[in-house]
Formats: structure tokens, C-alpha cells, sequence
């Protein structure tokens, strides 16, 4: 067995020497890959288990916490006004900063210097609600990261990660996502790795997890030791699948296998 | 914590068959995981559901580990009177959540 | 340990194919699993010893699904639904998870339909087995088998 495997796997290596990036026309959602009965589960707000993430979101952006005793919509007001299209945005730069940050980043600057409240944990269920709902107020929006000279590094970064190989299985994340997506790696189809849904409700996890989760997954999976939650490596990452995704339709909560 | 989603029109005609959609957050722990270190993870399901009509039950399922994370039933009743539809979850580590809506029955 | 291991070497795999072969020989056994016999045993209890008849009971589940962890599933059953002719009950049983019970749901004249839709979970490819209880005290069942696929990239280290 291990020769036969170790046979497919140069198989695979050797045929995807270079595909190259994949043409903006030819790119698709995750969703188109998924089975009927998975995507009736995301379509439908009834039935998608994201939206119990949305809804826990949303009382948490009324409630008032930390010492200034202060509610997100106390600054914000209606999220489904204010907040439309900034999930689609994000990665965004942060001057003070000067770098990008997530958006579960921006939520604990906004947490820590406006509410004067403690950071909420990656992937902390709190977290994931606030950025569940706020991803919501995007849905039906192009994905938009804005790239200019002050993102340019950063991108940059990101898009050597991607096709850098790592890991024990010294894999590129494009060997898979640019060269083979369409094809089964062990039963499930490889989708092309646009983060068009996320924070997503993943089967596997039976639960909604972020962006991150599922690119440390990844990692794991190519046997490298994955980045820490927040790393600049992982929001680089991120960065550069959010700009390669520019256009798609954004669908948070999403669901997938 | 809003931790169910329940779908039912708020409005029907008297005799007409309605649909009713239920979600719950639980982690359903089927009792058969076990961690990194190879303790088993206790099992902690909700085990019953129970949908009362104005007070008279209506529908009931008896859940096992097998029903999936985060609980998803959906059933009919027949719209009988206008009123409030009651729905109560329980289970494992005394488990119990309760949620309602009203209908008006023309 | 040997589950993860054996779900890895899987992630060498390129084919289709490799889902259907071999699967039952890579997935870890737990200690305790149901097998077609205590799933027998199981549907016995509920039914006792009355004999359960093959149809009346429409099992829809898809026959290939991409995650084990979350199986959407209707069941439903043709009934008038009045008091004098009804479905009592709709239970569920499969044959390879740990247990052998899924649910049990209970009807009477108000629920206008006997027809659920939930989501189940599957250790492995299996046959899923609904029994109806009628009014009249006479039982009828309907059986799917479903392939379940394995998670490519796992998240246990």
C-alpha cells in the first residue's frame, strides 16, 4: 500500500507542476462544490445552524460591557446599515497599526479601546457571534479588500504562503486549490479555497468556526506546524485569498462539509 | 443567549396544515469521543422534545447521540385555534430550554 | 490515535474511488458498535413481537453525503391522519454507529402530516432503517443505504 500511495502522490505532484492561478471567470464559491442537501442547509436562514451564531451576534451588539459600560450600537447604531459591506472589506489596514487586520481583530480594538473591555478569545464563541453577525450585513455583497501601496507588502506575503510548499507533505496550498481543485482528495471534492462564507458552519466541526480555524486545518492536514491564532502569517494569508476572491459573491454564514 | 430558531407562521386558517422548523444550539456529545489524552468525553444530549399547542401536546421526539449537533426537527401541526405554541427541549446535566410563538388562527 | 493516522493516509489518495474501498477497514473501531443484529435487537424492543412489514414508510436520505457529522433526513408516512386512522410513531435505527437508536417521534390526529425532517449523524456507510407504528397497531418499515465519506484535512494533530 505505501508504494502505491507514494506513487499517486507523485502522480499528483508531477501533474501539477504549474496550472498557474486560476482565470477570474473560472472561479467559484465553495458552495458550487458542495452536495444539493449541503447548500439547501446554507440557503435557507430557517435551517443554516450559522444563524444561531448570527443571532447570539446580534443581542451581543446591543449589550453593554466592559468598564465604559458601552454597547457596539451605541457607537455604531444599526448594524444592518452601518455594518453593510465591512466584513466584505476586511482584511482592511489599520493605520495605527500600520498593518491589516481581520476582522476579528478590528472587533477587539474596538472592544479594548472603545468599551474598555478585555479582547475576546479566537474562536471564542462570543467572537465568532460578533463576527457571524457582522459578517451577515454583507451577504449578497463582491467581496472589495482595497490593495494600495500600504497593503502591498502584506499581499505580497500572502501570496508567497500560498504557494509556498510546507509541511511534512511539502505541499503548496495552490498545488491543491490552484492546480487541482474540481478533482477528490479522499472522497471530498477540493473546492478552490475562496473564503467567500466565512465565519462558515463546518460539518466537520459541527459547529461555525472562522477563517483561521479552517486554514490552520489545512496546515495540519499538510502535516506543518500551524501558525498561532492572529499571526501575521495567517492575516497575510487571508489577505491574499480575500484579494484573489475580489468580486465573488460574499455568503456568510455559509456551510460546509 | 439566543440559542433556538423557530420557524412557524405566525398566521393560519383554521384546519390548515402548518410546518413548523426548530434549531437549537447544543453540542449533542455523543459519549463516544474521546480527548488528545484519551479521557472519554461524557455524553451530554438533549433527549427529549416536546411542542405543546395551547397547553396539549401536539408532537414529541425522543432523541439519541445520533441525532446531529445543534438539533434541527421540523414537523406539521394542524392550525387548530389562535394561541401559543410552546416548545421545551431537556436533557443530559439537567438540560432544559423553553421557547414560544403565538398564532393567529382565522 | 489509529483513526487519525489511518484518515491521513487517505490525504495521498486521489480518486474517488479509494472513498468506497476500504473504508470499513480504516475507520477506528469503538468498543462498543451496533451491528445489523443488535440493530434487529433494538427495533424488536420497540416493536415487541409483532411483525414489521416492508413499505407505507418513505425514507429519504441522500445515498452519498460529504460529512457523517451532519445527514439531513426526511421520513414520512401517507396517512389521513384522523382518529380512527393514524401514525402512532416513526423510529429510527442504524446499523453501524455505537447505538443503535436515533430517535423516536410520536404523532396522533393534530399533526395534520406524519412527516419529520432531521439531521443525523453517521459513523460509517450504513443502512438507516425507519419503523412506522400505526393506529392499528400494525408496523412497516423502509431501509436507505448511505455511503459516508471521510473529511480530507482533519483538525486533530
Amino acid at each position: 500500500m505505501r508504494g502505491f500511495r507514494a506513487a499517486v502522490c507523485v502522480v499528483v505532484l508531477a501533474a501539477s507542476a504549474s496550472a498557474g492561478e486560476i482565470p477570474r471567470a473560472e472561479r467559484r464559491s465553495g458552495s458550487d462544490f458542495m452536495s444539493r442537501e449541503t447548500r439547501a442547509m446554507q440557503d435557507d436562514d430557517t435551517a443554516n445552524p450559522g444563524m444561531l451564531w448570527v443571532l447570539e451576534g446580534e443581542s451581543l451588539w446591543n449589550k453593554k460591557t466592559g468598564d465604559a459600560g458601552r454597547a457596539c450600537a451605541e457607537c455604531h447604531g444599526d448594524a444592518r446599515a452601518s455594518m453593510k459591506g465591512v466584513a466584505a472589506r476586511h482584511p482592511a489596514f489599520d493605520a495605527t497599526r500600520g498593518r491589516p487586520v481581520t476582522l476579528e481583530q478590528r472587533v477587539n480594538v474596538c472592544r479594548t479601546e472603545r468599551q474598555k473591555a478585555p479582547p475576546l478569545a479566537y474562536e471564542s464563541r462570543e467572537l465568532l457571534a460578533l463576527t457571524a453577525y457582522l459578517a451577515r450585513q454583507s451577504r449578497g455583497l463582491p467581496i472589495d479588500v482595497a490593495t494600495d501601496q500600504r497593503t502591498q507588502p502584506f499581499l505580497d506575503a500572502g501570496r508567497a504562503t500560498f504557494y509556498r510548499r510546507q509541511g511534512q507533505l511539502n505541499l503548496a496550498c495552490s498545488q491543491c486549490h490552484d492546480d487541482n481543485w474540481g478533482r477528490q482528495l479522499a472522497g471530498n471534492v477540493v473546492p478552490q479555497a475562496h473564503p467567500t462564507g466565512y465565519p462558515l458552519y463546518r460539518l466537520e466541526w459541527q459547529s461555525l468556526g472562522s477563517l483561521q480555524r479552517r486554514l490552520r486545518n489545512c496546515l495540519i492536514g499538510i502535516r506543518a506546524e500551524p501558525y498561532e491564532y492572529g499571526a501575521a502569517e495567517l492575516v497575510d494569508l487571508e489577505l491574499f485569498l480575500m484579494w484573489r476572491a475580489r468580486g465573488m459573491t460574499f455568503e456568510a454564514p455559509a456551510v460546509r462539509p | 443567549m439566543a440559542s433556538a430558531l423557530i420557524n412557524a407562521p405566525p398566521r393560519a386558517k383554521r384546519g390548515e396544515i402548518i410546518e413548523i422548523k426548530t434549531l437549537i444550539s447544543h453540542p449533542m456529545e455523543t459519549g463516544y469521543r474521546r480527548t488528545q489524552l484519551g479521557a472519554l468525553v461524557p455524553r451530554d444530549i438533549i433527549r427529549l422534545f416536546v411542542c405543546t399547542y395551547n397547553g396539549t401536546e401536539v408532537f414529541r421526539a425522543e432523541l439519541h447521540p445520533a441525532i446531529a449537533a445543534n438539533p434541527f426537527i421540523v414537523f406539521s401541526t394542524v392550525a387548530t385555534e389562535s394561541g401559543t405554541l410552546a416548545f421545551q427541549w431537556t436533557g443530559d446535566r439537567g438540560f432544559s430550554e423553553t421557547e414560544s410563538v403565538a398564532i393567529t388562527v382565522d | 490515535m489509529s483513526r487519525n493516522t489511518s484518515r491521513r493516509e487517505f490525504l495521498l489518495t486521489a480518486g474517488g474511488a479509494a472513498a468506497g474501498i476500504g473504508l470499513a477497514s480504516v475507520i477506528a473501531v469503538e468498543p462498543a458498535r451496533a451491528t445489523p443484529a443488535t440493530m434487529q435487537e433494538a427495533i424488536r424492543k420497540v416493536v415487541g413481537p409483532a411483525r414489521v412489514n416492508p413499505g407505507r414508510v418513505k425514507l429519504e436520505l441522500p445515498p452519498l453525503v460529504e460529512n457523517g457529522n451532519t445527514v439531513p433526513l426526511t421520513v414520512k408516512v401517507e396517512s389521513p391522519m384522523t382518529a380512527a386512522d393514524h401514525v402512532k410513531a416513526l423510529h429510527l435505527f442504524n446499523e453501524k454507529n455505537p447505538q443503535p437508536d436515533v430517535a423516536s417521534f410520536r404523532f396522533g390526529p393534530r399533526a395534520g402530516r406524519a412527516s419529520v425532517s432531521t439531521r443525523i449523524r453517521l459513523a460509517d456507510t450504513q443502512t438507516v432503517i425507519a419503523v412506522c407504528e400505526l393506529s392499528d397497531g400494525s408496523f412497516w418499515s423502509a431501509s436507505v443505504n448511505v455511503v459516508v465519506t471521510l473529511a480530507a484535512c482533519l483538525e486533530d494533530a
